[in-house]
């Protein structure tokens, strides 16, 4: 499994240089041009990064979730999982970065090579930001009615949540 | 929302650390936050900006629209009430490629475009179409086959082997896409 993950990215490179080099594009000044861009998206969400990071220290350093939630660490520890994980997959369906500051906090904690820091690697990375892309999609076409799309996507969320635990469980 | 949320989470530490004292605590914690955004920024720096070149290889080779072109038949069965060659399911399939490839910018006008095409054949404007609501349960469980900032963030904080999760996140991709349209399928035909 392991063999088979270190694989995809090498495979991929290769792809899609080959591919490119082919079909005859610039491939160098493409690149150079898509590397600007990135740039710029860096400089675009490092407000929103400071943000979160900001407001989520606060929060998970204050031991709240400890307190509140006290009652439940018999149950987490047996399933060897920290607290923090409850606030990630809160905040996963509403907004990335959030999610991704509760990520890294626990990396800075745990270990990317945990269990939890991988749980927390597989959920930020098997999910999108629900509410926030049903607001923005439904809020270009001005439907205010959304009938079931809310609940199934949130349903799928959750279901990604409980399957990134069983997964993870299992294969490491 | 999201202003609702971050407010709370200050607010809320805040007090709470007050509460129980922790005041030098609590000064670190403000002070040292910066520091930690700015880390975690110059973590993903490299690998976004480095993703992006090799993105923009695919995009303008026609890479992309070929991974579109192959989906096509498969997506096409999910949304029956789009005719084959629609703008709209062009658009979706667009939208679905760009997102598995992680070039999330790229992703959201097409996925608007399909918005206002599937918006033209509603019947009623203020209310969502069956179509849309499958469109948007596919686009929410996020089919990104390589996930760049867990892999940089992984790799930053010393992980013995950062892409790892690559293999997981997609099969949980897969179990989060298969509820969210089974569960889309149920609702549609109960009403009918």
């Amino acid at each position: 499994m392991s063999y088979l993950s270190k694989m995809i990215i090498p495979l991929f490179v290769l792809f899609v240089i080959f591919y490119g080099y082919k079909k005859k594009v610039l491939i160098y000044d493409s690149f150079l041009e898509g590397a600007k861009e990135g740039l710029i998206t860096v400089f675009n969400i490092f407000p929103s990064i400071l943000a979160m990071v900001f407001a989520i220290n606060i929060f998970l350093n204050s031991n709240i979730l400890e307190t509140i939630f006290g009652v439940l660490t018999p149950i987490l520890d047996k399933l060897s999982l920290p607290i923090n994980i409850l606030p990630m997959a809160f905040v996963r369906p509403i907004s990335g970065t959030a999610s991704l500051a509760i990520m890294n906090e626990i990396f800075v904690n745990f270990g990317p090579d945990s269990f939890v820091g991988r749980l927390a690697s597989t959920i930020q990375g098997c999910t999108d930001t629900t509410i926030y892309v049903l607001a923005l999609y439904f809020g270009s076409i001005k439907i205010n009615k959304t009938r079931y799309a809310l609940s199934t996507g949130l349903f799928a969320d959750l279901i990604g949540i409980i399957a990134s635990f069983i997964i993870v469980s299992l294969i490491f | 929302m999201i202003n609702k949320i971050w407010g709370f989470f200050i607010i809320v530490g805040i007090i709470f650390m007050l509460i129980f004292g922790r005041v030098t605590e609590l000064n670190d914690t403000i002070l040292t936050s910066a520091t930690s955004g700015v880390n975690m920024i110059l973590d993903l720096l490299p690998i976004i900006v480095l993703w992006s070149g090799i993105m923009k290889i695919a995009e303008k080779s026609g890479l992309l629209n070929s991974i579109g072109n192959f989906m096509k038949p498969v997506l096409s069965k999910l949304f029956p009430s789009l005719k084959k060659d629609s703008k709209a399911l062009g658009y979706i399939t667009s939208n679905i490629a760009a997102n598995a490839m992680g070039l999330g910018s790229a992703a959201t006008p097409f996925g608007l475009k399909a918005m206002e095409e599937m918006q033209k054949e509603n019947k009623n404007k203020d209310t969502a179409s069956d179509a849309m609501i499958t469109f948007l349960v596919l686009n929410t469980s996020g089919v990104t086959i390589i996930p760049t900032t867990v892999i940089a963030l992984r790799m930053m904080h010393g992980s013995s082997n950062p892409e790892e999760i690559i293999i997981t996140a997609i099969l949980a991709t897969i179990a989060a896409s298969f509820a969210g349209l089974t569960l889309d399928y149920i609702r549609r035909r109960k009403r009918k």
